[in-house]
Formats: C-alpha cells, structure tokens, sequence
C-alpha cells in the first residue's frame, strides 16, 4: 500500500492506495502518525477510494487513526469506500462512531 | 467427499507473506470461476487466518505455515491454515468478536469473526503449545464452465 497526504489548511487527507492487510498497515500508520503529531489537523481525511483489498488490518488502522485524532482533538473522517468493503466496514461496528462519508453524503453503518 | 484438485503451500511465518498467500489460494480457486465477490471473500478469510499465525502463534519467532486448499465435487473450497505455534487456550473466548490478546498493536479483534462471515463454514481446532488449525469452507455457486 502507497499513501499520498496532504494539507488543506487544517485538513489532513491520506489517500490510500493498493491493499491493507497487517504487514502494509504498519508503515501507513507510522507515516500518518508521524504528520498528525506534526501537524495537528482538525479534521483528517482517510480516502479509500484507490484501495483494492482489506482484512481486519485496515479496521484496526482505522481505530488507531481514530483514537489518535480523538488524543489531538480533531475528527476522522473515512471517505470513497469502495463497495467492495462496506461488508467488512459494517461487520466491524465502526458504523456506530460515525466517521462514514461517500460522495459527500452520510450513510449508515450499521 | 470427492476431492477433485488439491494443493499445498509452505511458508515462513514473515508478514510480507500474507499478500502471497491470500494471492496463491485466489489463484488456484480461479480454474472454478467463481464470482468476484467469493474470490475477494476467500482472499479475506485466507488473509486473516494467515495473519494469525504470524501475529499470534509465531509472536516474536519465525516458524512454518501450511496452507491446504482442495476442491471438492459439489463446487466446495476447504482450506486449512495451519501452524506449530503457542496454540489457543480458550477457542470460545477467542471467537468472540472484538475479543484480541493484541490490542496494542492496533489489532480489532475481528479475525475469527470474518472468516465466519465470509464463509460458509469456520472450524478451529487448538493445543496449547502444539499449534492450531484453522479450517474454512466456502461453497461456490456453480456457473457455466465449471468442471
Ligand atoms: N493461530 C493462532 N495461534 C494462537 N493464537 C491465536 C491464533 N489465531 C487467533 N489467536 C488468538 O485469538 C484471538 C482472536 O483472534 P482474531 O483474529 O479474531 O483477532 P485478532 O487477531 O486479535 O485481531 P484482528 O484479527 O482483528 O487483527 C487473538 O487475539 C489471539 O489471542
Ligand atoms: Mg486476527
């Protein structure tokens, strides 16, 4: 898996790209970390939109994510999920925390 | 049961081996032509069961995994995941969603509880300090071209 971040203004994005299982979560998660502590955004902005794969891997990536922007005092936001891995996204729970967004819109998890 | 085809993988308990094995299991189930979506879910299952060994049964050494694929007759994936490792001590407890002897690394406690969802059948059978296997099946639905 590949990341590209960027800054608008307070807005971190990471967009992720390829496959998110245990051994490529860890990199990801140490580079997005490392700019989170950095940067202190708002508002980050996890896109899956360009992610192929995933197993419970990526919903420990975003928990951790979740968990370090509550530390910080801003908000996760996960956006472009693939139809692929709304089964696995909602298997999860994490529909309950609210951080879903697709297309600009909202949908429920749950 | 009339095993039509079978294969075996053996590995060393490396992370950077998850992607070759949930990738060489899909490989082999795709002379069935299954659907994407029963592909995408084997390669799930396969993924989070490979993880374990190398997460939790080989933590902080390297041994071998053994992963048997075999197609069955009626169009039935069984594939066991299987290693030498520390073993589980309690199987109920281990299943139980959200339950993770991990979770400072970030892990959700969520393995057992897809491959029970993106499968038809999860069986796991353990020994402490013996090893643990893991066994998946997945019926596929027959389509044109098969056999
Ligand atoms: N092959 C194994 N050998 C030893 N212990 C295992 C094995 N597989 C699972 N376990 C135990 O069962 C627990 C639950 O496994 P499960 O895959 O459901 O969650 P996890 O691996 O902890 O988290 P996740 O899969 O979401 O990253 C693990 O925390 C571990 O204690
Ligand atoms: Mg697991």
């Amino acid at each position: 898996m590949n990341s590209k971040i960027y800054f608008d203004g307070s807005i971190m994005t990471a967009e992720l790209i390829g496959e998110i299982d245990h051994h490529s979560a860890k990199n990801a998660r140490m580079e997005i970390d490392a700019l989170i502590q950095q940067k202190k955004p708002a508002e980050l902005r996890l896109d899956f939109s360009g992610i192929s794969f995933m197993d419970s891997s990526g919903i420990g990536l975003i928990m951790g994510r979740y968990r370090m922007m509550l530390l910080y005092g801003g908000v996760l936001r996960v956006v472009n999920v693939p139809h692929d891995l709304e089964r696995i996204m909602i298997l999860s729970g994490l529909g309950a925390l609210d951080i879903f967004e697709r297309q600009g819109e909202v949908y429920e998890c749950t | 049961m009339n095993v039509l085809n079978e294969m075996e993988l053996s590995f060393e308990s490396r992370s950077s081996n998850e992607g070759f094995a949930r990738s060489s299991v899909a490989a082999f189930i795709a002379q069935l032509d299954p659907t994407i979506g029963e592909l995408n879910d084997i390669r799930t299952a396969v993924s989070e069961a490979v993880t374990n060994c190398i997460v939790h049964a080989y933590r902080d050494t390297i041994g071998k995994i053994i992963v048997n694929v075999k197609i069955t007759a009626d169009n039935t994936v069984i594939i066991k995941v299987r290693d030498k490792g520390c073993g589980i001590e309690d199987i109920h407890k281990a299943m139980e969603p959200l339950f993770t002897t991990a979770p400072s690394e970030e892990r959700a406690g969520l393995g057992f509880a897809v491959m029970q969802s993106f499968t038809d059948s999860l069986n796991v059978h353990s020994r402490v300090g013996k090893g643990t296997t893991v066994t998946l099946k997945k019926n596929l639905s027959r389509r044109f071209g098969n056999g």
